[in-house]
């Protein structure tokens, strides 16, 4: 029998605010336990939350980017269950009526074919706190730094047929969420967290199989595998006759396999109810609005634009586009260099990205701003350096030896253009190699390569290719 | 009686609450009345009518993302039980 995979995501990024979504207390990442959680994160009786502005803004924005409706009036649920991480017996969610409701994403699969994904809702919620196991001698350990952090819970309609195309939707949304500046989508950190729910059915069939959720899906790579591992599984299960039970699954990356949490299974009866110490959260037309015009342009209008307008090629603007900082760099380099979009597109994909990859540091951060990197390009255009040298010019810019027409100076790379220079080498090379010129004027037109590599090496690489090749065929026939 | 033994133990157990058979008996009984009470609010035709989760015709005042708490951290560690490197120490909790 064939089977169809169906997968659903619910995605959790954490809203990059300064504060806690009910509290005063800072979210910044890392500090020392406890010393970020106050008297309404640690759930002390007699305390109210206050809702954060910017948590709303950042989630209307978010809603508004996936075409979704905003809903003018939503509402905070209490979802009960027991934990320690989890100081009030209850997480302040969302529940019936959450803030987005029923947005969509297109997603840009490997193969280049497009597809659209479902996005059924998002809803505001806190983040628990975090519990400690190791060097307690048996106990747990417990920090509520990130108890009350703002989170966006993300949830896709079941639309996904594959681990890929999985892979692929989580990989668009951490897009997303950086380009509107909604999250930072650090995943070691925790800001950026992905579960997935995973069934099968026989081909054809329209009724959904019964699905497994599984957690603690903390990379693009971990979904793909582990949603991989659990398909095999639940078809093993159903080709042997045997019931895929509905549970919670831990993905256990070290040995690339998922097993049941059977301690979840209970708790699973939250009894939600609105919480009474929340009012419902208003939005009128002139907020949302307003958080209309603060959309950025987003990264499918971005590709479009840079090959219609640039006329790149698309595998070099998928590279540029992945994140907003990159193409921003590209397009000021773009600005600098005026006629050839093409020359900064492959520098800043080539050298620019393999100097950050290599040494590890961010665009932001880079050691080369676009504006020097846009002015060394400006010299090859006007021939003062070749392309080949320029790397070379790049390097020591990129280690910071100074601007490229400072470093050109220095380091006599400044290309050879006069022509009676140049004429001069290929003399003395035609000169050292009569059976080459004897060869070619015999009609191997191949020994003409052996000629320009020769005035090459003899100018160390500073004499101008272009002018070398026709001096030698003017000389050679 | 409206809830069974089971349902007040299953309550019981999400609320980590213990309970002996004895007071099982009464929690039935009592809880039960409770219920009973309440349900007959469900006689009431409610056709056409919003719900209303809040009593005050307003919406949630919003405050602005600002930092406004410094760290108290040992002033309210003087309330736990049971303080480890700044960590409120508990029972395990994971198998």
């Amino acid at each position: 029998m064939s089977w169809e995979t169906v997968i659903g995501l619910e995605i959790h990024a954490q809203l990059a605010t300064r504060s806690k979504i009910f509290s005063g207390s800072s979210t910044a990442y890392g500090a020392e336990p406890n010393t970020q959680a106050n008297l309404v994160d640690l759930g002390y009786p007699g305390v109210l939350p206050v809702l954060n502005t910017d948590a709303v803004r950042l989630a209307v924005k978010f809603g508004l980017a996936i075409g979704a409706q905003i809903a003018p009036r939503s509402v905070f649920a209490r979802k009960n269950y027991f934990y320690p991480d989890l100081p009030k017996g209850y997480q302040i969610s969302q529940y019936e009526l959450p803030i987005v409701q029923a947005g969509s994403l297109q997603i840009r699969l490997p193969d280049g074919s497009l597809k659209t994904v479902g996005i059924t809702r998002a809803h505001l919620e806190e983040d628990a706190g975090k519990s400690l196991h190791e060097n307690l001698q048996g106990a747990s350990g417990i920090d509520l730094n990130r108890a009350g952090t703002p989170l966006l819970e993300i949830v896709s309609e079941p639309d996904m047929r594959s681990p890929v195309e999985a892979a692929t939707y989580m990989r668009t949304i951490h897009q997303l969420v950086r380009y509107l500046g909604i999250c930072d989508g650090n995943m070691q950190e925790g800001s950026f967290r992905c579960d997935a729910n995973v069934s099968v059915r026989p081909q054809g069939q329209q009724e959904l199989g019964t699905r497994a959720e599984l957690k603690n899906l903390n990379s693009f790579r971990f979904v793909e595998k582990a949603i991989e591992f659990e398909v095999e599984r639940q078809i093993d299960l159903l080709e042997a006759g045997g019931e895929v039970v509905q549970e919670t699954r831990l993905y256990d990356a070290d040995r690339d396999e998922t097993r049941s949490m059977r301690s979840k299974e209970e708790a699973n009866d939250y009894r939600y109810f609105p919480d009474p110490d929340l009012l419902p959260i208003v939005l009128d037309e002139a907020f949302i609005a307003e958080v209309r015009e603060e959309l950025p342009e987003l990264p499918e209008a971005k590709r479009a634009r840079f090959i219609a307008d640039y006329g790149l090629r698309e595998d070099d603007v998928d590279i540029l586009v992945a994140s907003r900082p990159l193409a921003d760099y590209f397009e000021a380099v773009a600005g600098t260099v005026k006629d050839d979009p093409k020359l900064a597109a492959n520098w800043v994909v080539g050298e620019l990205s393999g100097a950050l990859n290599r040494d590890g540091v961010d665009i932001d951060a880079s050691r080369v701003p676009p504006h020097a990197l846009g002015e060394l390009l400006l010299r090859i255009k006007d021939g003062t350096v070749s392309g080949k040298l320029a790397k070379e010019v790049f390097e020591a810019m990129w280690a910071g030896e100074g601007g490229a027409d400072e470093i050109i100076d220095s380091k006599g790379l400044k290309q050879i253009t006069d022509t009676g220079a140049i004429e001069k080498i290929v003399d003395e090379v035609l000169a050292a190699n009569a059976a080459q010129v004897q060869q070619y004027r015999d009609g191997n037109q191949k020994v003409l390569g052996f000629f320009v590599g020769q005035v090459m090496k003899a100018s160390q690489g500073k004499a101008n290719p272009r002018q070398v090749n026709e001096i030698l065929r003017k000389k050679l026939s | 009686m409206s809830l069974s033994r089971q349902d007040v133990e299953h309550i019981a157990h999400l609320a980590r609450l213990k309970v002996s058979d004895d007071e099982l008996d009464e929690y039935v009984d009592k809880l039960s009345r409770i219920i009973d009470l309440v349900a007959q609010l469900s006689s009431v035709n409610t056709d056409g009518v919003t719900p209303m989760a809040h009593p005050l015709d307003i919406g949630q005042r919003l405050r602005p993302d600002e930092v406004t708490e410094s760290d108290q951290r040992e002033l309210y560690q003087e309330n736990a039980p049971d303080v480890v490197h700044g960590l409120y120490r508990v029972p395990k909790v994971i198998e």
